[in-house]
């Protein structure tokens, strides 16, 4: 039987994955994929807690969570095109030219 | 429960947010369609000024009204409509010291408009939103627009490096803020604010710790937005390598913007369980007033220095979100709007300083500005002046019914924080002052062309600032006003 | 619980199988790698070129539009389920929906977006 506490768990587990791949990787499109991971974790908690408790709005949610996502990747994609064209490069680390 | 609630789907309730709306598509449309170089295309600042000044007028005529459309999703009452006032001023202003700002640098793209009105829209569906959903559609259009506008001039490497900051690390609070959402969602079954304060009441006010949990980690999301400290690192980077007339619109709209639904949160849906969250936001004002004017005091360039600035001010409306009490949402709201007025004035007069290709942006490229410009000079240590907290001005009221209100609910300690962080402060503002008054110029100023708009931009903000300063009690009678229907 | 009992059985069995088999091979089988064995098999063709070039910009500006518009069609999926219910408003509702997406497409087609070259 898979319960609620199931869905959370893996919820929070591939949350997880996406915050430490957003820390710890360097290259701009993959935090931006450990992003959407981040998203779509959360989304699957959402449908997981609308299924739990019989009410549409968790799902509903989630519609409008996919478009921002949709949104938000090309925006960012667009960012990051920007900025190779400009630099050559899309490694976080190489963005230093302004500093305290 | 406030009486007068009217549960339907009330398409004119949202009129202001189609004008907008509407007016953002007519720009790119009549954009793509006219066959004038990108240095002509001043009609579509008035094209858009026009749509922000109709919205204006749409959203005074609810005055008065209190009223829940599409099904209690979105509400209208005196809260929702200072802050569409202060987004729309917001809106007005940053358009007009942005119409020869966006010449000069080569950025004059009919999106440039479209995307300030649009993410007005999102400001204006975060304050009025009565629910998790419409707050974070809200704060989406809000922050994607922003992202774009951050980025504006390609060509250059620090705007680039700018937006992609923002739209990292502003993506990465999404994620912590949606998160915190879904488990508010499936602690309460709900994702309308007041009924998860029912809830939270059937519960006699003991948070389960998915609740606690999912109130953190939108503390986190919003914390984001309102550049509080510990999530304020991407603040200054991203400050300084914006177009500055960007800068001066993100330094205040997403701010109000996330204070709004800050307020509407905190107070509606978690107002019962207050003990449970202002430690929180204790250590976060305390950490965002002293991080912000610490590091402020040290910077060289304008911008920088206005960014940590900026963190500081969120601090101060901390305070009041810690008091709540009703005295600490009017004061919110007054701090606001000051807040709007000194920022965009005084980033207005660092637009016609720096020239062309943003060259002049060091503070000591404001040495002895006060002898070659002397009403400009005047003009920003006014608004310096006000930033300080200094009496008369609109920043000096705005503090104090800050602090009256944190003492007023007992945080004295809180307030005695407050009132260090703002002399600390005074001193990286006189910093400027004294640069331009004291100091002899070091450089060659090169004649300053004041166009109209910036002009009548840098006006309103003088006159905003001193009639705040001088004369606060309409407006705050308006704010006392517009105080949330509390529990 | 007990009926499934012979799919475990059967799934231990598949399992033992493949690992013995590869087992096998891997502790019987003569070694002898050249170069031609350790290239990737491509039809039978020499391998051309990395495979890590990179895309032409143009794929992404493409694919950005094409994510961005097509995840619109999710708003329909409730639309369409409630489309009896909600009558003639639901239908004039889609409409302006699908009015402010081609005010979209035109923007994009207009502003050259869709050209290759």
């Amino acid at each position: 039987m898979i319960t609620l506490t199931h869905y959370l768990v893996l919820s929070a587990i591939l949350f997880s994955i996406g915050v430490v791949g957003v820390l710890i990787r360097r290259n701009a499109i993959v935090i931006f994929m450990c992003i959407e991971l981040m998203l779509n974790a959360v989304n699957l908690s959402f449908v997981a807690f609308a299924h739990y408790l019989h009410s549409m709005e968790g799902q509903m949610f989630v519609f409008f969570s996919m478009t921002v996502a949709a949104a938000e990747a090309t925006v960012g994609l667009a960012i990051i095109i920007a900025i190779f064209r400009n630099k050559e490069t899309v490694n976080v680390d190489d963005m230093n030219i302004m500093k305290w | 429960m406030p009486n007068t609630s009217i549960m339907t789907f009330n398409i004119l309730s949202i009129l202001p947010v189609l004008i907008l709306a509407g007016f953002g598509m007519m720009v790119l449309v009549v954009d793509v369609l006219s066959s004038r170089k990108m240095g002509e295309k001043n009609f579509l600042a008035y094209l858009s000024l026009i749509g922000v000044v109709i919205a204006a007028f749409l959203s005074k005529n609810f005055t008065g009204t209190t009223l829940f459309s599409f099904y209690g999703a979105y509400t209208i009452d005196n809260y929702s409509l200072f802050f569409q006032f202060v987004f729309l001023l917001c809106a007005g202003l940053t358009i007009l010291i942005s119409k020869n700002y966006v010449q000069r640098e080569n950025i004059n793209y009919g999106e440039y408009y479209t995307l300030i009105l649009f993410s007005t829209i999102g400001m204006i569906l975060m304050a009025s939103g009565a629910d998790l959903l419409n707050i974070f559609i809200g704060l989406e259009i809000m922050s994607i627009s922003i992202y774009i506008l951050v980025g504006m001039k390609r060509t250059r490497l620090t705007s680039n490096e700018a937006s992609l900051k923002y739209f990292l690390l502003g993506a990465f609070s999404t994620g912590f803020l949606l998160y915190g959402i879904a488990l508010v969602y499936g602690a309460t079954g709900t994702i309308s604010l007041r009924q998860i304060a029912v809830f939270i009441a059937g519960k006699g006010g003991v948070l389960d710790p998915l609740l606690l949990a999912g109130m953190g980690l939108i503390i986190v999301g919003i914390g984001f937005k309102i550049a509080s400290a510990p999530f304020h690192a991407w603040v200054p980077d991203v400050y300084e390598g914006a177009p500055t007339a960007i800068t001066a619109f993100m330094a205040v709209g997403p701010k109000a913007a996330g204070f709004a639904a800050f307020l509407r949160i905190f107070f509606i849906a978690f107002g019962q369980v207050h003990q449970d969250w202002e430690k929180i936001i204790w250590i976060l004002a305390v950490l965002t007033m002293t991080t912000g004017n610490i590091i402020a005091l040290i910077q060289t360039n304008i911008k920088r220095m206005l960014a940590y600035s900026s963190i500081a001010h969120a601090g101060y409306l901390l305070i009041a979100l810690v008091a709540a009490n009703n005295m600490s949402v009017s004061a919110i709201l007054f701090y606001l709007l000051a807040y709007l007025f000194m920022n965009i004035g005084a980033f207005a007069i660092v637009i016609v300083i720096s020239q062309k290709e943003d060259s002049f942006l060091k503070i000591s490229d404001f040495s002895g500005l006060a002898y070659k410009h002397p009403r400009l000079a005047i003009a920003m240590t006014l608004f310096l002046l006000s930033m300080a907290g200094i009496p008369p001005t609109a920043g000096f009221v705005g503090k104090f019914y800050i602090f009256s209100s944190a003492i007023k609910s007992g945080y004295v300690l809180l307030a005695i924080i407050g009132v260090i962080n703002s002399v600390i402060a005074v001193f990286y503002y006189l910093r400027v002052t004294v640069a331009m008054y004291m100091r002899g110029p070091e450089r060659e100023f090169q004649p300053l062309t004041l166009s109209p708009f910036i002009f009548v931009a840098i006006i309103i903000s003088i006159i905003g600032t001193i009639q705040l300063g001088i004369f606060p009690a309409k407006v705050l009678e308006i704010a006392q006003r517009s105080i949330l229907l509390l529990r | 619980m007990i009926h499934y009992l012979p799919i475990l059985i059967l799934f231990f069995i598949a399992l033992g199988f493949a690992l013995t088999n590869v087992g096998i091979s891997e502790i019987l089988g003569r070694k002898r790698p050249t170069k031609e064995k350790l290239t990737p098999y491509e039809c039978g063709v020499e391998p051309v070129g990395s495979a890590h070039e990179r895309f032409s910009v143009k794929f992404y500006l493409i694919a950005m539009l094409f994510v961005v518009f097509d995840i619109e069609v999710v708003f329909m999926y409730p639309w369409a389920v409630a489309f009896k219910s909600l009558k003639l408003f639901g239908f004039i509702e889609m409409l302006i929906f699908i009015g402010i997406l081609l005010i979209c497409y035109f923007y994009i087609w207009k502003r050259g977006g869709l050209e290759w070259e």
